[in-house]
Formats: structure tokens, C-alpha cells, sequence
């Protein structure tokens, strides 16, 4: 296709033809990959929620301090994690690379401190008798949802450590462009939007009170 | 590359630090308001309500800034949320009268 057609493309009041959303196929291989992530998570977070409603018994473990203390820092720690990545991704479309390289090797510090802290929440409720099948406090399908829930958000940020260093040693290297940053940090805020709804549904609505 | 080959390659990300560092600041707010709502023991239909709403904004300021969907096309947002929104109706609609049913004889 010669370059004056897909220019008329692009620039007509749709943008429709060869780029009906005027990005790259990455990009809007992305955003496909978001959306159909976000059902999954959407499906995991609704059945978590008719569950609890459907019983009584259902457990409410996390006492503020020191649980709901410690899963909001986890939240912080990943929210700066995106700071740093929409930082990373500015650098990288400025065309600085050493600056979105050290950018997004601090997504990542933050990306591993976020699981060090959640393995070690993991670890405590596992020692205070939390099971799959099985919990001291009540109904005993809370452990198989919050495992589930929790558990496939850790993957995702494992997942996106992984990427995050791919990305990072191509970019550095002069084989990634500025968009395969820009792709890399939807993934990366995207699992930070699911933490926002997995915080406030798994964790500030089991609120343990003295 | 030049710069500005760049920020095309990256499609118009807009290289705003401040107004990012703004938008973060928010997020935590928000998140100190969840928390707080917590710790002041708010009824649960209450701050099961406030809380969705305010994880909604959230979620919206990470997409419209810091996944630049506001400066994408907005075809791009016809396109994708009012079809995730369909899929969550159905979802909701199909679910959670049962759910209520079967709460509703647990505690009869």
C-alpha cells in the first residue's frame, strides 16, 4: 500500500482503513490482551463476591493492625512501581535511554519488593491455619477464593518483573523501540488497576475488629 | 532516532512528569481515604458502596493517565469499555440474585 493512502486513512474523521485506532498492532495488541485479562479477573473478583454472600460464616481474618497495615503498604509499593514505569515510558519517548532503563529497573525493584511482601503475608496466614480447603475462622471456600485471587495477581507481577527485564535489556541495547516501553507499562499499570479492586474487596472488606 | 521520532513511535505520550507525580498523589489519597474508612468502621453496605466507587475512580485515572487511553482516540474508548461494561452486566445480572437467595436462607 503506498504511504499517501494509509496517510488518507489514518487522517479521515474515523481513522478507519489500514489503523482504524491509530497505534501500532502492539499497542492494540495490548489493550485486546487488557480487556480480555480484566474478564478473567472481573469473573475471579464476582464469584469472590457471591460467595460472601451466600455465607454467613464468612471469614473476616485481617485485624488492622498489623494485616491491614501491611497490605496497604503493599499497595503503595506497587502504586509507586507505576510511577516509576510512566516515568520510564516519558524518558523513553523523550529518547532517553539510560534514564528508562534505570526507570524501569525501579518498576521492577518495586514489582519484587510487592511479592516479597505478599509471600511473607502468605506465610503468616498459612501459619495461622489458612488453607485452600480449609481455615479456623469460617467458611472454608475463603481460602481457595483468596489464594486464587491473590495468587493470579502475584503471577501477573511475576509475569511482569520477567517482561519488564526483557523490555529493559532490549531497550538498553538498541533492539526495543520507545512503543515496546510504552506496551510493557500497560501491562504493568494494569496489573496495578487489578490490585486497586483486589485491596479494597479482598482485604479492607474482611476488616477483623476487636 | 530524534526525539521527537520518538515520542511518535511511542504515539503522543505526553512527557509530563509533574502532572504524573499529580495523578499519583491522588491514587494515594484515594487509597488513604479506603483505609481510613476501615479503620472508622463504616457500616459494610456503606463502605462496600463508597469503596467500589472510589476503585473505580482510581482505576480510571490509572487508565486515562498512565496508560494514556486519554490521549488515545476516543473510538479506542467506545470500543473497549462499553463492551468490558456488557460483559460485567451479564455477569452481575446471572450471579448475584442467587447469591442473595442463598444468603438470604442462611441466616433463616
Amino acid at each position: 500500500m503506498a504511504h499517501g493512502e494509509r496517510d488518507v486513512a489514518v487522517n479521515s474523521a474515523w481513522a478507519g482503513g489500514v489503523r482504524p485506532f491509530a497505534m501500532g498492532s502492539k499497542k492494540l495488541g495490548m489493550w485486546l490482551f487488557i480487556i480480555s485479562d480484566s474478564l478473567t479477573f472481573s469473573v475471579l473478583l464476582l464469584s469472590y463476591s457471591y460467595l460472601r454472600l451466600a455465607n454467613a460464616d464468612w471469614p473476616r481474618p485481617f485485624p488492622f493492625s498489623p494485616s491491614i497495615i501491611f497490605s496497604t503498604i503493599m499497595t503503595v509499593v506497587l502504586l509507586f512501581s507505576s510511577l516509576t514505569m510512566v516515568m520510564a515510558v516519558a524518558a523513553a519517548a523523550r529518547g532517553r535511554r539510560g534514564t528508562a532503563v534505570k526507570w524501569i529497573l525501579g518498576t521492577m525493584a518495586g514489582g519484587a519488593a510487592f511479592i516479597g511482601l505478599h509471600l511473607t503475608e502468605w506465610m503468616h496466614l498459612i501459619e495461622a491455619g489458612l488453607r485452600p480447603g480449609a481455615n479456623p475462622w469460617g467458611s472454608p471456600l475463603f481460602g481457595a477464593v483468596f489464594f486464587g485471587v491473590t495468587g493470579l495477581h502475584m503471577t501477573h507481577v511475576a509475569i511482569g518483573v520477567i517482561y519488564l527485564g526483557i523490555v529493559a535489556t532490549g531497550f538498553g541495547l538498541g533492539k526495543f523501540k520507545p512503543e515496546d516501553v510504552e506496551v510493557s507499562g500497560q501491562y504493568w499499570h494494569f496489573v496495578d488497576l487489578v490490585w486497586m479492586f483486589v485491596f479494597p474487596l479482598v482485604y479492607l472488606m474482611s476488616v477483623h475488629y476487636k | 532516532m530524534s526525539a521527537h521520532a520518538n515520542a511518535e513511535a511511542a504515539g503522543h505520550v505526553p512527557a509530563k512528569a509533574g502532572l504524573f507525580v499529580i495523578v499519583w498523589i491522588g491514587l494515594v489519597a484515594i487509597t488513604g481515604i479506603e483505609v481510613l474508612l476501615a479503620y472508622e468502621q463504616v457500616a459494610p453496605g456503606i463502605m462496600l458502596t463508597v469503596l467500589v466507587g472510589l476503585s473505580v475512580i482510581k482505576a480510571g485515572l490509572i487508565m486515562a493517565y498512565f496508560m494514556h487511553l486519554k490521549y488515545e482516540k476516543f473510538i479506542l474508548v467506545l470500543w473497549l469499555v462499553p463492551a468490558f461494561m456488557f460483559c460485567v452486566m451479564m455477569i452481575c445480572i446471572f450471579f448475584f440474585p442467587d447469591s442473595l437467595r442463598l444468603g438470604s436462607s442462611a441466616m433463616h
